[in-house]
């Protein structure tokens, strides 16, 4: 049987290619578990329920805004907006909550539906205006941190009135004893990836995610209408960008208008660090997740060593360009 | 004979300054392939993309079962059943084969949200199995060879229902074991009913797989004859036929003028075999070919643009050493390249930093200032002797026209004092009154005793500008002509001795 030989040994070639990106996900994950272990050792603080349960709160709004633009990414596209669109929404729903007295489930609709409307329009920048989405999301970051100012007339809206609203983010589905109880921002940060990760790995919408960063012009020429979808990936992001603004606000308890530039670079950043490429095609929700965890164990544990913050930034840094560089390299052989 | 299932009449297509396709018929029967051939700017693709929707025919019909039909985009051309396979593929490669097969026709599970991927795999393991194809429709595109990758992209073609295949090149990337399979593919579709329009360049093939033979040459309709009741001397005598613009040509040069440049035994991977050759004072070396034969790589490999396996180089009867373009325009070589908006000029700068770009060091003085008065002259003086026309040294290049950029070009590698010139392709996207001029320049150039080595797929250029021609097919040299010896037949012929071809005949030889 020729045919059967064959099969078999184009079999064997995938199997030596799975088993190089899951070498790659083995290696960000054996690095993660080798900063615990090894922050463990040197701190007897670290490895304790409480500051574990910090580290997985630090990450949760940080890892959300990550699966997101993890989406724009392996279009091969970028959104440097997410940061300040996320205190946008955070903003628009303390603005229907706090004055406009409207339930807290149309709050957390108004969020999103911010998040979903900025996108879209990154996405109708991008995908029909052809601007560059370097570009686009830019002014967009602008855009949306200076709407943010004028909406909240510059200072903080607090929720005082609305202890529910506090309850989203610091309030406990699930608590174990006294001083372990997992905060339900951690909760909706595993449930936001778990449903990335069904969305993009299993439907229509993850399929053209991958092959609109793949090939565009191929795709466009198989008779998809490319520019919907992309338009379609930056409103999706947009949404879950959306998720992460009602849990910063919640977390607070106030929406800061000041606060969000910055908070995209972490999130690319995870999404780099967890081995998603930036030209596309390629990525993970798994690997974007134990990206953001990698990024929040480090900053904590430095903390702890009582590292001053400064150098806890230059380590960032320079594992960024570690982690990238480690990409390249498995790329070129 | 069955009814045609396209028949194209007067079909007229232009482009601004270029009537890429005047009056073109052609037709094409169910189960046959037809093979498309003529020289490079013939018409050919042009003609296949009116045909497949990415082009729009200017006047003219376009029959599909004797019906007219409009093919507005490539999609329309699918649904008619006519699909083409580019010779640039369109796959996606983070994707699986049977991702690709499917792409934008996924089957969903029983939920109609969920992709199912178990169908998909099952129904490209069906097509595959049709064409008796092996290959696993779960690994990646990335993972498999360019052969593979093709068989994808026919299997594709096939699942919109095709029964008109377009093939342009299929050929130009496949080494002499994918080509069989290949066929073998093509003979398994044709007894299927399939229609094949095949494009190809290698002559050789063409009577091994071809059942009609359709010649183009300059965007007309030559001739179309069947396969058993003709040669390919006829064929290339059809393709040619155009005559040459009546001009001197050039007279055979002295045997004892000094040799410049010299190659010996250059390889590089499999694009380049073996190159040796000389390059005199004051000649023109045509380097003929074509399309993907190996000149532009000899001349890059030669210039340090690309790393080579083994070989040596000579300048002036001294071995040297080129790893990099520095090392190559330190020896006085220059290179201009056949993708001049690319690799040639920096679009959005002015006349007179382009052709000071290429000597910026003998342009800075004292603490790194550039000498503007002194790039000025020198500008000035080539810009004069080269007769660019430009209103101003300031002008940017992008408002000159592709023969002043092609000179201003020249000037660069001029103030750099070069004594050998590579030009690759120097008048393509040139008009032809534009292109009178850079002749006569490049005569001026190899007077005053430069070396000139010229790549070009124009045969009427090549034998009208070189002293002596260099013939190229597969990344080997062919034969070597000199301009009294030198014919259009007699380099088409070198061009297309394929290296199986020689083999075949090599055994003929020993069987005799």
């Amino acid at each position: 049987m020729a045919t059967a030989a064959t099969v078999k040994t184009e079999g064997a070639q995938k199997d030596a290619f799975t088993s190089s990106q899951a070498k790659q996900k083995i290696l960000a994950f054996s690095s993660l578990v080798i900063l615990i272990v090894g922050f463990s050792l040197a701190s007897p603080n670290f490895f304790q329920p409480a500051n574990l349960i910090a580290i997985m709160l630090a990450t949760a709004v940080n890892g959300v805004l990550a699966v997101g633009v993890n989406f724009i990414i392996i279009t091969g596209g970028i959104d440097l907006s997410i940061g300040t669109m996320m205190t946008l929404t955070a903003v628009m729903s303390a603005q229907a909550i706090v004055n406009w007295h409207l339930p807290i489930w149309v709050g957390l609709a108004v969020a999103i539906l911010t998040g979903v409307i900025c996108g879209g329009l990154s996405g109708v920048m991008v995908a029909k205006l052809k601007l560059p989405p370097f570009i686009a999301t830019l002014g967009m970051n602008l855009f949306t941190k200076g709407l943010s100012l004028i909406i909240a007339h510059s200072k903080p809206i607090y929720f005082s009135d609305y202890p529910a609203y506090n309850q989203i983010s610091m309030g406990s589905l699930f608590t174990f004893t006294e001083d372990f109880q997992i905060p339900n921002a951690v909760l909706i940060f595993f449930a936001v990836a778990i449903v990335s990760a069904i969305i993009l790995t299993k439907t229509t919408f993850g399929r053209y995610t991958f092959a609109i960063g793949s090939n565009e012009e191929a795709v466009r020429l198989s008779g998809i209408d490319t520019d919907k979808w992309k338009i379609a990936v930056y409103a999706f992001c947009g949404a879950i960008v959306g998720v992460a603004g009602i849990m910063i606000a919640s977390r607070l308890s106030s929406a800061q208008p000041a606060l969000g530039q910055g908070y995209e670079l972490d999130a690319i950043a995870a999404v780099v660090i967890g081995g998603t490429s930036m030209s596309g095609g390629e990525g993970t929700i798994l690997g974007t997740i134990i990206g953001a965890f990698i990024i929040s164990t480090l900053t904590n544990g430095l903390r702890i060593l009582s590292v001053p913050q400064e150098w806890q930034i230059v380590t960032t840094g320079a594992i960024i360009i570690f982690a990238v560089y480690l990409d390249i390299l498995r790329r070129r052989k | 004979m069955a009814e045609p299932l396209i028949v194209v009449k007067n079909l007229n297509k232009s482009f601004p300054g270029v009537h890429a396709l005047k009056d073109i018929r052609f037709d094409l029967y169910p189960g046959e392939v037809h093979t498309l051939v003529g020289e490079n700017g013939a018409g050919k693709s042009t003609l296949m993309k009116v045909i497949s929707g990415v082009y729009q025919k200017d006047s003219g019909e376009i029959l599909l079962d004797g019906k007219p039909v409009a093919i507005p985009n490539p999609k329309a051309a699918q649904k008619l059943g006519i699909s083409i396979i580019h010779q640039e593929l369109n796959l996606m490669n983070h994707l699986t084969a049977a991702q690709n097969i499917f792409i934008g026709r996924e089957p969903k599970d029983r939920t109609g949200i969920f992709l199912d991927e178990r169908t998909i795999n099952k129904k490209a393991q069906e097509l595959f199995g049709l064409l008796k194809i092996d290959i696993d429709p779960r690994v990646k595109i990335g993972e498999l060879t360019i052969a593979k990758q093709q068989m994808v992209e026919i299997v594709k073609a096939l699942s919109y229902d095709a029964r008109v295949l377009i093939m342009d090149e299929p050929t130009s990337p496949l080494n002499d074991a994918e080509i069989e399979e290949l066929f073998g593919i093509i003979r398994d579709l044709r007894s299927k009913g399939v229609a094949i329009i095949y494009i190809s360049h290698r002559m050789d093939e063409l009577f091994r797989i071809s059942d009609r033979i359709t010649v183009m040459r300059d965007g007309q309709y030559v001739d179309t004859l069947k396969v058993g009741e003709t040669n390919l001397d006829h064929v290339i005598s059809l393709m040619v036929g155009r005559s040459i613009e009546v001009t001197a040509p050039q007279v055979d040069l002295g045997a004892n003028r000094p040799v410049m440049l010299e190659v010996r035994g250059l390889n590089r991977g499999k694009a380049l075999k073996d190159i040796s050759f000389t390059a005199k004072k004051g000649e023109i070396l045509g380097f003929a070919g074509l399309m993907g034969a190996g000149r532009t790589e000899a001349a890059r490999a030669i210039f340090g643009a690309d790393p080579i396996d083994s070989g040596e180089i000579f300048v002036n009867g001294a071995k040297v050493s080129i790893r990099h373009p520095c090392d190559a325009v330190r020896h006085g070589i220059g290179y201009l390249s056949e993708d001049r908006k690319r690799f040639g000029i920096a679009v959005g700068m002015d006349v007179e930093t382009n052709s000071a770009m290429a000597s910026m060091g003998r342009f800075t003085g004292f603490a790194g200032f550039v000498k503007r008065k002194d790039i000025r002259k020198a500008a000035e003086d080539h810009v004069a002797k080269l007769s660019i026309k430009t209103p101003s040294l300031q002008q940017k290049l992008k408002f000159l026209s592709g023969g002043n950029q092609q000179k201003v070009v020249i000037a660069k590698w001029l103030i750099r004092n070069c004594d050998i010139l590579f030009f690759d392709e120097p008048t393509r996207g040139i008009d032809i009154g534009a292109k009178q001029e850079i002749y006569s320049l490049l005569n001026e150039l190899a007077d005053a005793g430069k070396t000139i080595i010229m790549i070009s797929s124009e045969l009427p250029e090549i034998l009208r500008l070189s002293h002596r021609i260099i013939v190229m097919c597969e990344g080997r040299i062919t034969g070597e002509l000199s301009a009294s010896e030198a014919t259009q037949e007699r380099i088409m012929k070198l061009a297309t001795q394929r290296e199986t071809m020689v083999k075949a005949a090599a055994k003929q030889t020993v069987k005799e």
